[in-house]
């Protein structure tokens, strides 16, 4: 018996010959394409037009983060001090009167003092608040036994334009250069100085540069309805030399400046100055927030924040998660109970508990982000190991493993080369519904102002919702478009998460429906 | 059933002891509040921290806090802010009602909604209405509360000037204009809420509504509103019904957002004075609470599942 084993084995090669080397083969070979199981995947995914669509939102929104900050001509960290929430403003656009990126805020019962006041403006700065006067009521008031009609109008005021000119106190060399940027470009910065006196005695007002009646500002007009300026000519308290641009109707003798203890005081026009010290026209297609942070670059750098930090939680997270659940279900029993213990414990800490208690304890040592980080990985996890021990549970017993098994593979291989690719269709899709419930989680703890993390993000959606929550009535805008882009994200992100889970679910494969 | 619900019980408490100690030790890794300069309170203070076991290893000032909290239902004293000097839990048990109030309204309104659209969504599965609703409810889930209380607050009372921008301060809970002042944040918290309900229902009455004892109660002759009803909507209830009781026990935790944008004076807001005025022991005991809650909501509907359909006994035999 044993001979003929020995002589099986070493039969010379050359007798070895193929059985039916000639002979046609009856079996069919398949006609149809293979398809792994991503590409069945995708296929299905593309089945569902409503998380295509989120998809493609989703693409659009990360794209977003990217772009917008490279669009916008300011830098996070830009904070203009005078157009605070400021509504969105695109000079081009405004100019065409489509009512769009206007810069407009409504502004009710503006009598005719305050009309004169905005058109005041207008006529010196050559910008004119006034968009439109969307409506006018008349009253009839008793003033003095008197009956007299009040009118008083609704106007559209633009926002960037009312600032009209304001009081700048500049060194001599800033002024001077100012006057360079004048002559070079055109655009007059410097408007000729007005003595108090001259205009009863208001000195908190620098838009006032005609005559008035009271100490209210009450513009008084000639007999055509214009302005009469009130300009300087008084040489002797001159501040510094003024060769440049000079105002319609100045023969050399107005005053642009005055002396202040080593420098010199001025009135100068906001719009333009913000171009001397930008080089831009105010840009802000989506308004400033309450820091006068551009909010189209604010949201872009936020939401940016969030995105990457959501990212990389996840990954974390269903990393330690796959290797728990992995562990808790291969070998079950008692390590199994144990591990299922120390899960349960942790899951039952709220969130914002630990996410306080880390940053108490630890955000002195590792940042306010990398205590946030912690505070996320510690219970994050959870969800992951359960789905993965559901797998594992699922397919330990099966055949494959088996055979594997008995070929020798170790635990580490059968764990992860045999079991986990099988579990990866739930992974990729936790995956997808993770990253949305880390940055709701995020974003609602930055709204509540828990955790701050705009020194090291620069700012995120979460605290440009909070500081336009604040100044809701007045500038409804900075809290829209951050809320709009967040719930975008967040819908797009469910929906795609939804349309990858029912891709990846092996059970509606083939149901049509 | 008897014997898994105590185990479960037994387990509920030991976790919540574990998770008690945890932030106890790490609360009180804490450098206490400092107290103001020149404090007349001072020497109290102190001499009531010294009761409190401060200066003595962890595990003997843990057992003093329960020790308080078992005999004395002492919480503590509040250290620092608005209720210096004033008892924790007399304060919390003080803002409770207005958490509560707000949120049985909200759940009040969102099941019987939720749950009818669910039925339709289910029974007319596949016609626009179906998608119409199922794309809506996505919407809300995904959409955070807090953007349901800016459109609110915006174009509800600040635009058309309907509703009252905040809930009425004081402890009138029952009247009229109170309840119109909360309407606004029940609105808020319950998109959610109808969302979630109108979710589970649908998913879970389409499932049933395929099964083959549906069939065999409509050769039976039954017609589909009674086969509906009788068949369907029972065994429907079995995944609805728990998830009703989590969230009633989930009253009583309230939100800490919603509370804070409408000025609700309840437990949301308090915890977050306690959080940002680093009141330590008023963040323990709220702590304490709201882990409480959230783990009694999830026995309860483990527990519920196995009384409302005796066949599912979770756990029992492993």
């Amino acid at each position: 018996m044993q001979n003929n084993n020995m002589e099986f084995e070493h039969i010379p090669q050359e007798k070895f010959e193929f059985a039916q080397f000639d002979a046609k083969i009856h079996d069919k070979k398949f006609d149809t394409k293979t398809r792994s199981f991503f590409a069945d995947a995708l296929l299905r995914f593309k089945k569902n037009k409503s998380s295509v669509i989120a998809a493609y939102i989703l693409l659009f929104l990360i794209l977003y983060t990217i772009i917008a900050p490279a669009i916008s001509p300011y830098e996070i960290a830009d904070k203009d001090p005078m157009y605070i929430n400021s509504p969105p403003f695109v000079q081009s656009i405004a100019e065409k009167g489509w009512g769009i990126l206007d810069g407009g805020v409504v502004m009710d019962s503006q009598n005719d003092a305050q009309v004169n006041f905005w058109k005041g403006i207008g006529v010196e700065t050559g910008y004119d608040p006034i968009i439109d006067i969307l409506g006018s009521t008349e009253t009839t008031v008793k003033i003095r036994g008197k009956e007299t009609v009040v009118k008083s109008y609704a106007l559209e005021v633009n926002k960037y334009y009312s600032i009209g000119v304001m009081y700048k106190t500049l060194s001599y060399d800033e002024f001077a250069d100012i006057q360079r940027f004048q002559n070079e470009t055109g655009i007059q910065v410097i408007f000729p100085y007005v003595e108090p006196d001259a205009i009863k005695g208001i000195t908190d007002n620098a838009n006032i540069w005609y005559e008035v009646k009271d100490n209210k500002g009450t513009a008084k007009l000639d007999d055509n309805g214009n302005f009469v300026p009130v300009y300087s000519t008084n040489k002797e308290i001159e501040g510094a030399e003024y060769n440049s641009i000079r105002v319609p109707g100045d023969d050399g003798s107005y005053i642009y400046s005055i002396r202040k203890s080593g420098a010199v005081s001025c009135r100068i026009s906001y719009y333009n100055y913000y171009q001397y010290l930008n080089g831009t026209e105010p840009f802000y297609i989506f308004g400033t927030n309450s820091l006068g942070q551009d909010l189209f670059n604010a949201i872009g750098i936020g939401a940016r924040f969030s995105l990457l930090f959501a990212l990389f939680v996840s990954a974390i997270n269903l990393s330690i998660g796959a290797v728990y659940g992995a562990i808790q279900g291969y070998y079950g029993g008692t390590i199994d109970l144990v591990l299922d213990r120390i899960a349960d414990v942790l899951s039952g800490v709220p969130f914002t508990v630990v996410t306080i208690l880390f940053q108490l304890h630890l955000a002195q040592k590792v940042g306010t982000a990398g205590s946030f980080l912690f505070a996320f990985v510690l219970t994050g996890w959870i969800g992951m190991s359960g789905l993965t021990r559901k797998q594992f549970y699922r397919f330990k017993s099966q055949e494959f493993v088996f055979a594997a098994r008995t070929l020798g593979a170790s635990d580490k291989r059968l764990m992860f080369k045999h079991i986990f690719p099988n579990a990866l269709g739930t992974i990729i899709t936790s995956c997808a519904l993770t990253i949305p419930s880390v940055i709701s989680s995020e974003t609602s703890l930055t709204y509540l102002g828990i955790i701050n993390l705009s020194e090291v993000a620069g700012t995120t959606v979460g605290t440009l919702m909070s500081q336009g929550q604040t100044s809701m009535t007045t500038s409804p805008h900075a809290m829209f478009f951050p809320a709009i882009y967040f719930s975008l994200l967040m819908i797009s992100f469910n929906l795609f998460g939804n349309g990858l889970r029912d891709a990846f679910n092996p059970s509606t494969r083939g149901v049509e429906d | 059933m008897f014997r898994y619900t105590i185990k479960r019980i037994l387990l509920m408490l030991m976790t919540l002891l574990i998770i008690t100690y945890m932030c106890f030790v790490l609360v009180r890794m804490l450098p206490p509040a400092e107290l103001p300069p020149n404090d007349p309170h001072k020497v109290i203070i102190e001499l009531r921290r010294e009761a409190a076991g401060y200066n003595k290893p962890y595990m003997i000032q843990f057992g003093i806090y329960l020790r308080d909290i078992f005999t004395e239902f002492d919480w503590g004293v509040s250290d620092v802010g608005r209720y210096f000097g004033q008892e924790v839990a007399g304060i919390f048990v003080s803002k409770l009602p207005a958490t509560m109030i707000v949120n049985l309204y909200s759940i009040l309104i969102s099941i019987p909604i939720g749950i009818i659209l669910g039925i339709v969504a289910a029974l007319k599965k596949n016609s626009w209405l179906d998608h119409a609703i199922s794309t809506l409810t996505m919407v809300c889930i995904s959409v955070p509360s807090f953007v349901y209380a800016f459109v609110i607050q915006y174009f509800i009372s600040y635009k058309l000037g309907w509703l009252p921008f905040l809930m009425n301060a004081g402890t009138n809970y029952f009247t009229w204009s109170m309840f119109v002042s909360m309407i606004p944040p029940i609105i808020s918290l319950s998109m959610g809420v109808i969302a979630g309900f109108t979710r589970t229902t649908r998913a879970e009455l389409t499932e049933v509504l395929t099964s083959e004892f549906m069939l065999l109660a409509r050769t039976k002759g039954l017609t589909r509103a009674q086969a509906t009803v009788r068949h369907a909507m029972k065994n429907c209830m079995v995944v609805v019904l728990p998830s009703i009781f989590g969230q009633f026990i989930g009253i009583m935790s309230g939100s800490l957002i919603i509370e804070r944008i409408f000025a609700i004076p309840g437990v949301g807001s308090l915890y977050l004075d306690s959080i940002n005025g680093r009141d330590y022991p008023m963040f323990m005991m709220l702590t304490v609470f709201y882990t409480a809650v959230g783990l009694v909501a999830s026995i309860v509907v483990d527990i519920s599942y196995g009384f409302i359909d005796p066949r599912i006994r979770m756990g029992s035999r492993k």
